[in-house]
């Protein structure tokens, strides 16, 4: 019952508060506000730059920026919504500085037509993911978003994985809600079309090599 | 309504986030299309598997190290200052 109770409490040290008592100087608020959000941002970082060096960089440079610039934060979105905004842009800038490419950014690819006509149409397994081992499935997942662009595969993370909303992940991208959406559903139907390879009933065969 | 029609519709449906009249109009196209029945059955799963087996998550150890870290440079730095005082 206590656990319950202290979990409640914490609970209702709300966000805001957080960030008013950190704005003032208060170390312990902003270290929770790290706590609350430190695996996400970690999380995102690794999906975009898929360097786990990078993320962790990533991780200390918005934590430190977003602590350096609480004044400029107006309280008009979330502190979360504010963070990886903050997180996206430095992660970004490492992908960048790894592939000594500036033009790395969120439209790149954005042309594609890949995935938008499904070609792989043979169902899948009833279960695809008990096919494989837990590490062996990680590999998969992993090396399957990695194929996709970094503008693909960040509105996937942010509103698949991580269950922000379209809007919210627009504001932390700085894109228009149509282009979340459409960037989306193409990301969405080119993981099906790269998963199916792994995953697809090969009892019912598809009549083909 | 065609197979594109039905494409374009995939992920505020799958979002539950459509009409009921349209609803009633892709439950239809789906009734009857065997193709875009398993695209959207499949593109259900991808996301699942996606966001029930969460990849890169952060090691404990490597997570107290990365906190110390912040609260450190934190510490030297100070919230909305450019240097040192």
């Amino acid at each position: 019952m206590e656990t319950i109770q202290k979990k409640a409490e914490e609970g209702i040290t709300s966000e805001m508060m957080l960030v008013q008592a950190a704005k003032k100087g208060d170390l312990e608020a902003f270290s929770e506000l790290v706590k609350r959000y430190d695996r996400n941002v970690f999380r995102i970082a690794q999906h975009i730059t898929h360097n786990e060096e990078d993320a962790q960089d990533v991780v200390q440079d918005a934590f430190l920026k977003a602590y350096q610039n609480l004044e400029q934060f107006q309280g008009n979105s979330k502190f979360y919504t504010w963070l990886v905004r903050i997180a996206v842009n430095e992660a970004l800038m490492r992908l960048r500085k790894r592939r000594n490419d500036r033009t790395v950014s969120l439209d790149e690819d954005v042309e594609t037509d890949e995935g938008s006509i499904p070609r792989e149409v043979a169902d899948w397994s009833p279960n695809p993911e008990q096919l494989y081992g837990t590490s062996e499935l990680g590999d998969i997942l992993k090396k399957t978003i990695q194929g996709l662009s970094p503008g693909f595969r960040t509105v996937f993370v942010l509103r698949d994985v991580e269950g922000m909303s379209t809007e919210e992940t627009a504001e932390m991208l700085g894109l228009s809600v149509p282009a979340v959406k459409s960037r989306l559903l193409r990301a969405r139907l080119q993981l099906r079309e790269r998963l199916a390879k792994y995953f697809k009933n090969k009892k019912g065969g598809d009549g083909q090599q | 309504m065609k197979c594109t029609e039905f494409l374009k519709e995939l992920t505020d449906y799958l979002d539950g986030k459509i009409t009921e009249d349209l609803k009633v109009e892709l439950d239809e196209h789906l009734h009857w299309c065997h193709e875009c029945h398993v695209v959207m059955n499949t593109t259900q799963k991808t996301i699942e598997i996606y966001r029930d087996n969460k990849i890169y998550e952060l090691p404990e150890d490597l997570r107290n190290r990365l906190h110390q870290a912040i609260m450190t440079k934190c510490r030297k730095s100070g919230t909305g200052k450019k240097s040192n005082t």
